[in-house]
């Protein structure tokens, strides 16, 4: 695998000092791990909530992006993680984000970077509302994010 | 050679089309450089002048469109002083506008070359280097004999990330001239210089076919001939705003005529609107709603769509309780007690309703009017397409039958071409004509098509004779088939003319 030793070094590096609201929660392999993220101010959208993301790692990381979307885990798990209210983030998770398409990637950008672009997302935004047509995108959409064509139409948030 | 001569084929190249045929076999392959020499010598020598339905235009082979651009970078790098690749940048950044490209670097160098992607520091030649002490920030391998690479930009990676890198944009991706440095918000485009030092020898052959297709695309007066498998470009002069005055059809290298305007099959005398508009008519459920207006009526109160399905022509408007007569939409009440038959044809009340049934039913018999004949030539060209298949095998039984050489058959050949050709403007003639409103050209234009019609009709009747008649037909055929085709350049000339003038009104906004 080409990204062995880069995520093996990204890796090490999260069990040691990571930026703060960012925090590591598992991987079990390492195609696949788990990172918490939480927005450091007090907006009211976000305030105290802990949120899950899922990054996805292909034999061709870092070249290509990685898969990243927020995962959700009931209120009555010992460690509840809903999925954050964003107008660029629907309701099973899918992030819509320039910088997660393969025209908006660069090789350089890092778990840790991916993870402080999405915190900041967060702390800008100030409408409490989902992406337009949400519930027939969740309802239909059988694709994974990567294959999905997002229009970046909208710069403000 | 002389291959344009049957393009767009009249009386007199059909005559020498039968000189041709030897010729015009072994020449294909340098079609692209030959046609321009071609046509010109042609106008000099026969004096053989321009159809007003025909455009000036040349077919490119993929080395032509290479050169073409190398000219271009070339100059732009005499003028400037700055290395061609970087010229190339510029120039695809500016979409090939040459003058714009010069006049904005000569105005604001670098910001022109800021915007394009390119730093201004043009010194040193690119090649690798091995860094001591260097972690490649991609893989995060940090050996000493590590080669690595960076751009003007500095941003420095390993070879082999650069080299995935760059694999990636061209062979998943399908980029060429916009593949940026890899760094993070580093908009620095990777030149061809650094592309050929870093890639190997299969992707540099795709990076090119790449970079060759966004010069097209690019490119206003530049369109690939929509034929499967052909690589040919064609260039013609024709802007998109003159396509309500021109109908551009061209002929590329590999003889698919096409539509510069719109790259659909040759549609003369239509013009791309009008074409668009008719396919979607055609295509789309537009005549279903024309059958509701033709088989229903509205409630004349309420207007709910309402279809009579039997019974007498006292109607209660369900919704609305509204009383007519379905024969006259007046009243029910003016009726009296003539129940079950109206006599009242000429009450004001029912007039207007009866009026805008009466017209959509027109419109609709208007419509399947023309759609019938558009569709009966396209069959028709269908089948005698299937004909042409069976050309050949009919030519060789001749040969043997009636002792004639190849070439004395070449005739059928030449008709079922011709066959194909008018019944393609035939069929077109017929969506023109839907959409043209009356004025006193419009005659002209009909009989112009009726004398096509016919011509065609009996030349398609000739052909299908039994093959031993054939022989015996073999003038009266290439007489017919000379005629098909003046009747064509007839009726072409005189759309054409008459559309560059403006004399054509249509009956509907394009």
């Amino acid at each position: 695998m080409f990204a062995g030793k880069r995520l093996s070094k990204e890796l090490a590096k999260m069990q040691g000092h990571l930026p703060p609201g960012i925090t590591f929660a598992k991987s079990d392999n390492l195609e696949e791990w788990q990172m918490d993220i939480r927005v450091l101010d007090d907006n009211p959208l976000y305030q105290n909530q802990i949120y899950r993301l899922k990054f996805t790692f292909s034999q061709k990381y870092p070249i290509e992006p990685p898969e990243v979307q927020f995962i959700s885990l009931p209120a009555s798990h010992e460690t509840p993680r809903p999925i954050p209210i964003h107008p660029h983030i629907y309701s099973n998770g899918i992030i819509c984000l320039d910088l997660l398409s393969t025209a908006g990637w660069s090789p350089v950008q890092t778990v840790e970077s991916v993870c402080m672009s999405i915190q900041s997302m967060l702390t800008a935004n100030t409408r409490d509302e989902r992406p337009p047509g949400d519930s027939d995108f969740v309802s239909y959409n059988k694709r994974r994010p990567r294959d999905i064509n997002f229009q970046y139409d909208d710069d403000n948030v | 050679m002389d291959s344009d001569d049957d393009f767009m084929s009249d009386a007199s190249s059909n005559v020498d089309f039968l000189d041709d045929q030897g010729s015009d076999i072994e020449s294909m392959d340098d079609f692209g450089d030959d046609i321009d020499v071609g046509f010109s010598q042609d106008k000099d020598i026969i004096g053989k002048t321009k159809k007003p339905y025909e455009v000036d235009h040349k077919v490119l082979s993929p080395e032509d469109i290479e050169r073409e651009q190398n000219v271009q970078v070339n100059e732009v790098s005499s003028i400037l002083g700055l290395p061609p690749e970087s010229c190339a940048i510029l120039l695809r950044y500016g979409r090939w506008n040459r003058e714009k490209v010069i006049e904005s670097y000569m105005d604001r160098p670098e910001k022109t070359l800021e915007d394009a992607g390119l730093g201004t520091n043009f010194e040193g030649a690119a090649k690798t280097e091995v860094i001591p002490g260097f972690m490649c920030d991609i893989c995060c391998e940090d050996g000493d004999d590590l080669e690595t690479y960076a751009m003007r930009c500095g941003h420095r990676f390993c070879v082999d990330c650069y080299r995935h890198y760059l694999g990636q944009k061209i062979r998943e991706e399908g980029e060429a001239s916009r593949i940026q440095c890899p760094g993070d918000s580093c908009h620095m485009i990777v030149d061809s210089k650094s592309l050929s030092l870093l890639v190997t020898e299969d992707l540099k052959d795709r990076y090119h076919t790449l970079l060759i297709r966004t010069y097209v695309d690019d490119k206003e007066n530049l369109k690939w001939c929509p034929a499967p498998n052909c690589e040919y470009a064609v260039d013609c002069p024709v802007r998109q705003r003159e396509l309500n005055r021109i109908v551009p059809t061209v002929q590329c290298g590999c003889k698919h005529n096409f539509c510069f305007g719109c790259t659909l099959n040759d549609h003369q005398p239509t013009p791309c609107a009008l074409v668009k508009k008719w396919l979607k008519k055609c295509e789309d459920d537009s005549e279903t709603a024309n059958w509701i207006s033709a088989n229903t009526k509205e409630c004349p109160k309420c207007h709910s769509t309402i279809e009579k399905n039997g019974g007498c022509n006292h109607m209660t408007c369900r919704k609305c309780k509204h009383e007519f007569c379905w024969m006259c939409m007046g009243l029910w009440s003016e009726h009296g007690t003539s129940w079950y038959n109206c006599s009242r044809f000429e009450e004001k009340s029912g007039s207007e309703a009866r009026t805008d049934q009466a017209r959509s039913r027109a419109s609709l018999e208007r419509y399947l009017h023309y759609y019938n004949r558009y569709a009966n030539h396209e069959q028709s060209a269908k089948l005698d397409r299937d004909l042409y298949l069976k050309t050949e095998k009919k030519m060789t039984s001749l040969q043997s039958q009636s002792g004639l050489s190849w070439i004395e058959v070449q005739f059928l050949d030449t008709a079922s071409q011709a066959l194909q050709q008018c019944r393609q403007t035939l069929k077109w003639t017929y969506a023109f004509a839907y959409y043209l409103a009356r004025n006193n050209l419009t005659e002209i234009f009909e009989d112009n098509q009726k004398d096509l019609e016919l011509a065609v009709e009996n030349l398609s009747e000739m052909f299908e004779k039994p093959v031993p008649e054939l022989a015996n037909l073999k003038v009266d055929i290439l007489d017919k088939t000379a005629y098909c085709n003046k009747r064509r350049v007839i009726l072409l000339s005189d759309t054409a003319e008459n559309l560059k003038d403006g004399e054509w009104s249509f009956n509907v906004e394009w």
